[in-house]
């Protein structure tokens, strides 16, 4: 039996520096950008007056996200709509990736956790633009004194929940489906053993791919949008 | 065969990340709930539909947090233990 789990292979080291390893991931992360770039590119080519077709497709999801957060953040959000897009397809491209045979973008902690840390930067930066300075350090002292420990524990425990969350999903789900083709492959050598190949390989991994990879990708990439609207919108709603 | 101290700590980490994974209890139970609760919610209110399910996901992806954390502990024990090699 050989069950092989590892984190992203490094492929090589930029500039030959061992501190400075390019991994599967980063590999992964610029092709999937390159994919989002193309269909940009390629939806919005040659655009007319009255949309049909790719055109349609293109300003049908523009709406749509635009609309997500106009519902969630309410009026006078949308400027925020292009960054939420770019998280949205980001991570759903990211995710299912691994549909490509290639390594999920977002079943490493450094892509999640950068994510996290943008979105936790947009919240500070809101809350301190709409409560002032004074008014963000008062924040931390809410309802008394005595739980400013717990409110700074709170406010660190926000990026790091949502990246353990997408990143634990994600890698949860490659961990199962890699120990359940090991089991399979054991469990035909031992009822099977005469044939050639491992059959009772086929079938249950497809169905267990499509809820663990496409599935919780989808899930997934909307829930962190979702939280990142939820936690802006809760930053500028204060004030 | 005997044991040597890295064989105990391999299984003892072993152990500790099924244990750590008893924590699935919570959040099922909780994310049961939830999604319970939301259906009752539609049943009095259909029109609300789409708000009612967009809320249960934003929660029930809250609730989830305590069991994605033990599945982090239970992978760190398994696949990148700390602990190995130290003895």
């Amino acid at each position: 039996m050989n069950v092989e789990i590892n984190g992203p292979k490094v492929l090589g080291y930029l500039f030959g520096n061992p501190n400075l390893p390019i991994t599967e991931t980063m590999r992964n992360a610029w092709i999937v950008m390159a994919v989002i770039l193309f269909l940009c590119i390629f939806l919005t080519h040659r655009m007319q007056k009255i949309p049909k077709g790719k055109q349609a497709l293109a300003e049908k999801a523009v709406v749509m996200i635009d609309n997500l957060v106009e519902n969630t953040m309410g009026k006078g959000c949308q400027a925020f709509s292009p960054y939420i897009a770019t998280l949205l397809m980001s991570s759903l491209f990211g995710s299912l990736a691994t549909l490509f045979w290639m390594r999920p973008v977002t079943a490493d902690l450094n892509t999640t956790l950068g994510w996290a840390l943008i979105t936790f930067a947009l919240i500070t930066f809101n809350k301190i633009k709409y409560n002032g300075i004074g008014g963000y350090l008062k924040g931390f002292l809410e309802p008394v004194f005595v739980m400013a420990p717990l409110n700074v524990l709170s406010e660190i425990a926000t990026p790091v929940s949502m990246s353990f969350r997408h990143f634990g999903n994600m890698a949860g789900g490659l961990v199962i489906s890699t120990l359940i083709m090991g089991a399979l492959q054991v469990l035909s050598k031992a009822v099977l053993g005469f044939l050639p190949v491992p059959l009772l390989q086929i079938g249950l991994p497809g169905v267990l791919s499509l809820y663990f990879d496409c599935f919780t990708a989808c899930m997934q990439a909307f829930i962190f949008s979702m939280l990142t609207m939820a936690y802006v919108g809760d930053a500028r709603g204060s004030s | 065969m005997g044991i040597d101290s890295n064989a105990f700590v391999a299984g003892m980490s072993a152990l500790g990340a099924g244990m750590a994974m008893i924590a699935g209890l919570g959040p099922g139970i909780g994310e049961g709930y939830t999604a319970g609760q939301a259906c009752a919610a539609i049943g009095r209110q259909p029109e609300a539909q789409g708000d009612i399910t967009r809320t249960m996901i934003l929660g029930i992806a809250m609730a989830e947090s305590t069991g994605i954390y033990a599945l982090v502990i239970a992978l760190i024990l398994l696949f990148a233990n700390p602990f190995v090699g130290n003895f």
